[in-house]
C-alpha cells in the first residue's frame, strides 16, 4: 500500500507538468483510478486498525513526544482519505468523471463548475505537499528510532517481527 | 341574418389564427442560443461548448421546406472542460484556427417528418474539409420565438481534427456528438 500510495504522488507530480498530449490523459485516468482503489484500500486499513491495536509505545519515550507521534499518525490517516477525496470532488467539478477501470462509473458529486474545480486542484496539490512533509517526518521518526534511540520501533512495524511475539 | 354574422364571426376568428401561424422566424437570438458537444476521452463523456458564432435562418412553419440556415462558428472560442485542452484544440493537429478560423453549416433542403420534427440536410465545413450531413431538429414556438433543438454526430478524421499523436481513437474518440438550441424571434 505504501508501493501504492509513492506511486500516486510520484506519477501525480509528474503528469501535472507534462504538456498535453494522449499519453498525458492516458496518465490521468491509470492515477485517478489508482486513486480510487487507493481510498478504498485505506478503509480496509483503517479497519484492520481498529481492530488490532499496535503495540504501546516505550515507555521510554517523553510524553510529548508519544503526542506528536499519534499526532503525526492521525494526519497519515487523515490525509489518505482526504486526498483521493479531493482528487474525486476536483474530478467532478472539473466535469471529467472517473470511470473506475474504465469500466465502473464512480458518479459525480459535484455540479460542474470552473472556479471550484481549479481551487479543489489547489485543495489536492497542497495536501498533498503536507503528505510528502508528513511522510517524510515519519520516515525520519522511524530511521531516529532505529539508529539513533537504537529501540525497536522501526523492526516491529514488520510482519515478521510480528509472529514471534 | 344573425346567423350569418355568427357565421362570420365564427369563420374569421377560426381564420385568425391560420394568419398568425403564417409568421416567418428570421431573427436568431445568440444569447438565448448554444452549440454544445460531447466527446468521449477513454470512454469517458465530456462536455463541451462554443460560446461564439452567428446564424441566418428563415423558417416559416407554414412552409418548412423553403426554410434556410447557416451558421458560422468560431472555433477559437471553444470550451473543451479544461483551459489546456482548449489552447491545445486551437492548434495545428486540431482546428488550426489561425488558419481555418471558423466552421460553417449551410443547410440544403429541408423535410418535415411530421408533428414538430424536421431533417435539414446541408453541408458543414470544418479544417477547409467539406461533409454533408443530415441533422434532425425539433421546432417548439415559444411566444414571439421559436426555438430549434437537435443533435447529430459527426466524426473528427473526417474534418482532420486531431492530428499526429491525436489520430488515435483509444483516447479521444472519432464520434462527436454536436446539440444545439436555436433561439429565433419573428420580426
Ligand atoms: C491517495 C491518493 C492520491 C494521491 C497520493 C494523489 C496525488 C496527486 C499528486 C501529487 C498530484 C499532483 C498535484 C499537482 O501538481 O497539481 C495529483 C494530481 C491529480 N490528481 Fe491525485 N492523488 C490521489 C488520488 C486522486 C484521485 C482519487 C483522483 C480522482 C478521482 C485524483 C485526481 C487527480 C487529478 C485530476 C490531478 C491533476 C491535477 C492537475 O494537475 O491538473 N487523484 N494527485
Amino acid at each position: 500500500m505504501a508501493v501504492l500510495f509513492f506511486g500516486l504522488l510520484a506519477l501525480g507530480f509528474y503528469m501535472h507538468d507534462l504538456p498535453l498530449s494522449p499519453e498525458k490523459l492516458q496518465l490521468y485516468s491509470w492515477h485517478k483510478w489508482a486513486g480510487v482503489s487507493a481510498f478504498l484500500l485505506v478503509w480496509l486499513r483503517l479497519f484492520w486498525r481498529v481492530t488490532h491495536r499496535p503495540p504501546a509505545l516505550p515507555t521510554s519515550m517523553p510524553k510529548l513526544l508519544q503526542l506528536a507521534a499519534h499526532a503525526g499518525h492521525l494526519m497519515l490517516y487523515g490525509l489518505m482519505i482526504v486526498i483521493p477525496l479531493s482528487g474525486w470532488l476536483m474530478s467532478s467539478a472539473k466535469g471529467f468523471q472517473t470511470v473506475w477501470f474504465g469500466v465502473l462509473p464512480i458518479p459525480d458529486l459535484l455540479e460542474k463548475n470552473k472556479e471550484v474545480g481549479n481551487l479543489l486542484q489547489t485543495v489536492h496539490m497542497d495536501l498533498n505537499l503536507l503528505f510528502v512533509a508528513v511522510i517524510a517526518g515519519h520516515i525520519g521518526a522511524a530511521l531516529k528510532h532505529h539508529f539513533i534511540d537504537q529501540d525497536d520501533i522501526l523492526k516491529r512495524m514488520l510482519p515478521a517481527h510480528n509472529t514471534e511475539k | 341574418m344573425k346567423r350569418l354574422a355568427i357565421a362570420l364571426a365564427i369563420s374569421s376568428s377560426l381564420a385568425l389564427p391560420f394568419a398568425a401561424h403564417a409568421v416567418e422566424y428570421n431573427q436568431v437570438q445568440t444569447d438565448k442560443s448554444a452549440i454544445n458537444f460531447t466527446y468521449k476521452q477513454m470512454g469517458v463523456a465530456v462536455d463541451g461548448k462554443f460560446s461564439r458564432f452567428s446564424s441566418q435562418l428563415n423558417f416559416d412553419p407554414a412552409k418548412p421546406t423553403a426554410a434556410k440556415a447557416s451558421f458560422d462558428v468560431e472555433l477559437a472560442s471553444v470550451d473543451t472542460g479544461a483551459s489546456e485542452g482548449d489552447e491545445e484544440v486551437a492548434g495545428k493537429p486540431w482546428f488550426n484556427t489561425k488558419v481555418f478560423p471558423t466552421a460553417r453549416f449551410v443547410s440544403g433542403s429541408v423535410k418535415a417528418l411530421g408533428g414538430n420534427r424536421y431533417e435539414v440536410a446541408g453541408q458543414l465545413s470544418i479544417k477547409g474539409k467539406t461533409q454533408d450531413v443530415v441533422v434532425p431538429a425539433t421546432f417548439t414556438a415559444q411566444g414571439k420565438s421559436g426555438v430549434f433543438d437537435g443533435s447529430f454526430t459527426i466524426r473528427r478524421a473526417d474534418f482532420s481534427i486531431g492530428e499526429g499523436s491525436w489520430a488515435k481513437f483509444d483516447i479521444v474518440a472519432n464520434d462527436v456528438l454536436i446539440k444545439f438550441r436555436i433561439t429565433a424571434a419573428s420580426k
